[in-house]
């Protein structure tokens, strides 16, 4: 069994307002769909929008390293299903 | 439509804020103004959404624009964004219509209309051609066809096709328009008639194209701010479940952004609880048959405008923004008040009350604490000098304003609570009978709220739905009961 797939959906004030506030059902939705496979969580700022003009990119997500910009519901999802695949 | 659907519209009009109020805190405010399309577009940059780099410059710029304060429909397309900017500073007071909307992003879409697809079989029992009032469909060629001259649009056809081969094809925004003042012109572009318009923001949600703006007044909070005028922000119930912070944690970090006071309109919403449940019980004594409640800006516009034979049954109480402004000018005169509000027709409210000076919506509070890099979640807690009740807390919920008056009532005059969770065309509609009966068959209390879910639902907040109402749920369960001890005597 390998690791577990970490998403960490950034939840600071930037990414909060920018759109993550509508990715919080992720924390609700994912595990109901991969079981143990993946886990989800909403964690404080990742450090990511204060480089540079860089809060235009946000709300921004992690699965394991890769940083995922302007992050959607369905780009999580597709990001977790090339990982799932790559295993 | 689900309330607080996510849209990238929206992220468009926080980047430009954030862009706006960086600019304002610049060296160089009407310089850095004018550069805004050109940096959130420079040369070479993809075009994501429109037909050209210009195009979306044009549209980013009247965006800009909205954010400075100003009517799109009013500017000069040759103006510079950088003298439109120096005339945001010399601005004594907002304008008198919240809303503008942006030519250049409307995409001008198709007439509405109903529409026979493909999937028409051209079948045997015809019920389009049966059910239509005014003779507007025949068959040709093995198909309906609908007579543009005849058609009156009220979709019957639609309904009644077994293959759901009819279609009505709508305009967003007249669609979402609970009072059709919002229509495209002559020139196929969406227009709003200012003389029906109740200012309830629907179209600004609905909008694909974000074409609909609202007036920003930060330019005029932040001039405030920095002119050293003691600004205090008035807090309405529904920011608390906006981002993720303690109601302690929000007050601190709207301190930082250089407010002197914070105040809650809760406050003022218990002022509201009392005073309309002595007024409800006084009305039912009197023989009324029912009362509305008259806390939602966005239905006090539609009584004024679309149904004044209402005026009778709704109640003369003050809503929460006005009793806390008027507490806040008492004890501190010399206050510019700023009103942080979930939706637009609250600054219609404002511009008819002499105590608020000034209002944003939670997207310009949030781009403000982008700009200036505030984490709420890592601010320190301040407490409120004066705390609320739960009942006015939630007032934010639908059914939360009904709740609380009851809660006040004497047991021999109870309410028997209706609530109008958003304004539609068809419950206008109920609200106008029940207007002209003086009689509502369902209960005596009418909750009227504008928006679907309440205050949480108003276009300008930042939280989805869900979550937002369970952040302001935990609040109000935290917090003390209005005393039913004081409950209205008979």
């Amino acid at each position: 069994m390998s690791e577990k797939i970490s998403v960490k959906v950034c939840l600071g004030t930037t990414c909060f307002v920018m759109g993550s506030a509508n990715l919080q059902e992720l924390i609700e939705t994912v595990p109901a769909k991969y079981g143990d496979k993946v886990e989800v969580s909403g964690v404080p700022c990742l450090g990511l929008c204060s480089i540079d003009w860089e809060f235009s990119k946000a709300p921004y997500v992690k699965v394991n390293d890769d940083v995922i910009k302007e992050a959607t519901v369905e780009k999580v999802l597709k990001a977790i299903d090339e990982k799932l695949a790559a295993k | 439509m689900a309330i607080n659907t996510p849209k990238q519209t929206s992220h468009l009009k926080r980047e430009i804020l954030v862009r706006l109020i960086r600019s304002f805190l610049s060296d160089n405010f009407e310089e850095k103004t004018r550069m805004i399309p050109y940096d959130m577009r420079p040369k070479g940059h993809e075009v994501p959404y429109r037909c050209c780099i210009y195009k979306e410059r044009a549209i980013l710029r009247d965006r800009a624009i909205a954010g400075l304060g100003f009517s799109i429909e009013e500017t000069e397309e040759s103006e510079l964004l950088s003298n439109l900017a120096a005339k945001a500073l010399e601005r004594k007071e907002p304008d008198e219509h919240p809303l503008t909307v942006l030519t250049t992003a409307c995409k001008g879409c198709v007439p509405s209309r109903i529409y026979v697809t493909d999937l028409c079989q051209g079948c045997v029992a015809r019920p389009c051609v049966n059910t239509c009032k005014f003779g507007a469909i025949s068959v040709q060629n093995g198909k309906s066809v609908i007579d543009p001259e005849k058609c009156k649009n009220c979709g019957m056809c639609a309904q009644v096709c077994p293959y759901q081969a009819i279609q009505k094809i709508i305009v967003p925004c007249e669609n979402a328009c609970p009072v059709g003042a919002i229509n495209k012109g002559d020139d196929g572009y969406a227009q709003i008639d200012f003389d029906k318009c109740i200012s309830c923001g629907k179209c600004v949600s609905a909008c694909p194209f974000g074409a609909v703006h609202e007036k920003s007044q930060i330019i005029d909070v932040l001039k405030s701010i920095k002119e050293g005028k003691k600004v205090i922000a008035m807090v309405a119930p529904a920011m608390f479940g906006q981002l993720p912070c303690s109601p302690a944690q929000l007050k601190e970090a709207i301190l930082k952004l250089g407010f002197a006071d914070v105040y809650e309109v809760a406050q003022g919403a218990d002022t509201t609880t009392r005073t309309e449940a002595a007024e409800f019980v006084e009305r039912l004594e009197e023989g009324a048959e029912f009362m509305t409640t008259s806390c939602c800006a966005g239905y006090n516009e539609l009584v004024e405008k679309h149904i004044p034979e209402m005026k009778p049954f709704r109640s003369d109480t003050k809503t929460p923004m006005y009793y806390t402004a008027e507490i806040v000018k008492k004890e501190q005169p010399d206050a510019v008040t700023v009103f942080f509000s979930p939706c637009v027709a609250k600054r219609r409210e404002a511009l008819q009350n002499p105590n608020v000076d000034y209002v944003l919506n939670y997207e310009e509070v949030g781009a403000w604490f982008i700009a200036l890099g505030i984490q709420v979640a890592e601010c320190g807690e301040s407490a409120f000098k004066v705390e609320a009740s739960a009942e006015s807390r939630n007032y934010c919920v639908t059914g939360g304003v009904a709740a609380a008056v009851q809660t006040m009532l004497p047991e021999e005059i109870p309410a028997h609570p209706v609530v109008i969770d958003g304004l539609t065309k068809q419950n206008i509609r109920d609200l106008k009978k029940y207007a002209k009966n003086g009689l509502c068959d369902l209960g005596n209390l009418i909750e009227v709220m504008a928006c679907q879910g309440g205050c949480l639902g108003g276009n300008g907040t930042v939280n989805a739905y869900k979550p937002a109402l369970k952040q302001v749920s935990s609040y109000v369960s935290a917090s003390e009961s209005i005393k039913p001890s004081e409950k209205v005597e008979k």
